[in-house]
């Protein structure tokens, strides 16, 4: 499973990644997360705040850090 | 067009019994401020004659009001902004032409959840949508700059009138600065690849209806978020005012940033703040102290308009999508409605 996460590098953007790795090490699902950091790639997938999430091709989440629950129901 | 999708169940009945005990216990609470801080210091064997049983008096009042207010209004924000996304907001702006559309923007700027390390996104998102540049901008110079944080500050420590001045003022200037950023017709001086995503986008928008339960969520998680981290500085900005209450003198800063200042103070208190990078909490103690030892309002307003509206870190942020003829644009015309509105505000009151 790849996840991408779409941020400039503030913290809710880190604080993003680590949620979603702790999410995937608690339910031992390997997962690759990708940060995307170029505002051009960013751009590319139409968000407009971030942190956004993005799993196989399809935005799943955008501005602000994801809940808990949120990660848990795209980690299936 | 990407679609949002939220398969998070939300089916949870919204918690309004506990809403509604909530807001009774706001209202006891800030019916029993008096009281509660008459008890405070007569358990430290004061009084209010004394100098530092008013001085304690006055920590013991403004504190809980202020976070009290501070509470409910972010608590409203949160639940307001549940109904505002960013892409709503773009949906509306979509299109619209100066004038109106500035107004608008203005106005959706104060309560669209807005972060700064979104402005560009933001920014591109609106412009690839056909939002015009004018309109743009006054989204960006309104939404951090009328912020419910300076707000809820201004009306807890000065009163109505001073934060319905505040929030006129700001509206004001976003409106007229986005006006004439639009009419100078700068488009060509956005970065070449920002521009030639001008009006690629449909506007169209797809985000899931969250249900009660999930905006009353938002409004908690909002309180955890702001009044979580601001809470230190409006606690030190108080002590401090309560600590100097008497101590400095009442027209200590009269002579320099008072109502007789010579004429340069206004345009001082400005171009010292532009660079500055403060959150409204952060810069609300100064305001309070300044104006409590002589400050003229204008003056002191203008500076704090000038930290939060304009940054040195936002402009390299800006620098990516705008070339530096458009963001020293941006700074000067900003600067300029601020400068504006110090004097009025000076000549007014």
């Amino acid at each position: 499973m790849q996840i991408k996460v779409l941020g400039t590098g503030c913290a809710n953007c880190r604080n993003t990644v680590a949620l979603i790795e702790q999410a995937a090490l608690s339910k031992g699902l390997p997962v690759e997360i990708i940060k995307v950091e170029d505002l051009k790639d960013i751009m590319s997938y139409g968000i407009m705040s971030t942190p956004g999430v993005v799993i196989d091709g399809k935005v799943v989440h955008a501005g602000g850090i994801p809940s808990r629950d949120k990660i848990d129901s795209w980690l299936k | 067009m990407s679609t949002l999708t939220d398969t998070v169940s939300t089916n949870r009945p919204a918690p309004w019994l506990w809403l509604t005990l909530a807001i009774v216990a706001w209202i006891a609470g800030y019916a029993a401020l008096e009281p509660f801080a008459d008890i405070a210091i007569a358990s430290f064997g004061l009084t209010k004659q004394t100098h530092l049983g008013e001085a304690l008096h006055f920590f013991f009042y403004d504190t809980p009001k202020v976070l009290l207010l501070l509470t409910g209004i972010v608590f409203v924000m949160g639940v307001i902004h549940t109904f505002i996304a960013p892409e709503r907001t773009r949906a509306l702006l979509s299109g619209r032409r100066l004038g109106i559309g500035n107004v608008m923007a203005a106005t959706l700027g104060i309560v669209t959840p807005f972060c700064s390390c979104s402005a560009v996104p933001l920014f591109i998102g609106f412009l690839s949508a056909g939002v015009p540049l004018g309109v743009t901008f006054s989204f960006l110079i309104s939404a951090p700059m009328v912020n419910e944080v300076a707000l809820a500050l201004l009306f807890g420590l000065f009163g109505w009138k001073v934060a319905g001045l505040y929030l006129g003022l700001g509206l004001s200037v976003a409106i007229v600065a986005g006006l004439v950023i639009g009419k100078l017709g700068m488009e060509d001086y956005l970065e070449d690849w920002v521009r030639v995503m001008q009006g690629t986008q449909s506007a169209e928008f797809d985000v899931a209806k969250p249900s009660w339960a999930e905006r009353i969520d938002a409004g908690l998680g909002h309180i955890r978020n702001i009044v979580g981290k601001v809470w230190p500085y409006i606690l030190l900005g108080i002590a401090v005012g309560a600590g100097i209450h008497g101590y400095v003198p009442e027209d200590f800063m009269a002579s320099i940033m008072g109502k007789d200042a010579p004429w340069w103070s206004l345009p001082a208190a400005v171009a010292i703040g532009v660079p500055m990078y403060s959150n409204a909490a952060g810069i609300i103690p100064i305001v309070e102290a300044l104006i409590g030892k002589g400050a003229a309002l204008g003056t002191v307003l203008a500076f704090m308009m000038s930290v939060i509206a304009l940054s040195l870190p936002e402009m390299i942020i800006l620098r990516k999508v705008l070339k530096p003829r458009l963001i020293a644009t941006f700074a000067g015309v900003v600067a300029a409605g601020i400068l504006l509105v110090g004097y009025i505000f000076n000549t007014l009151l």
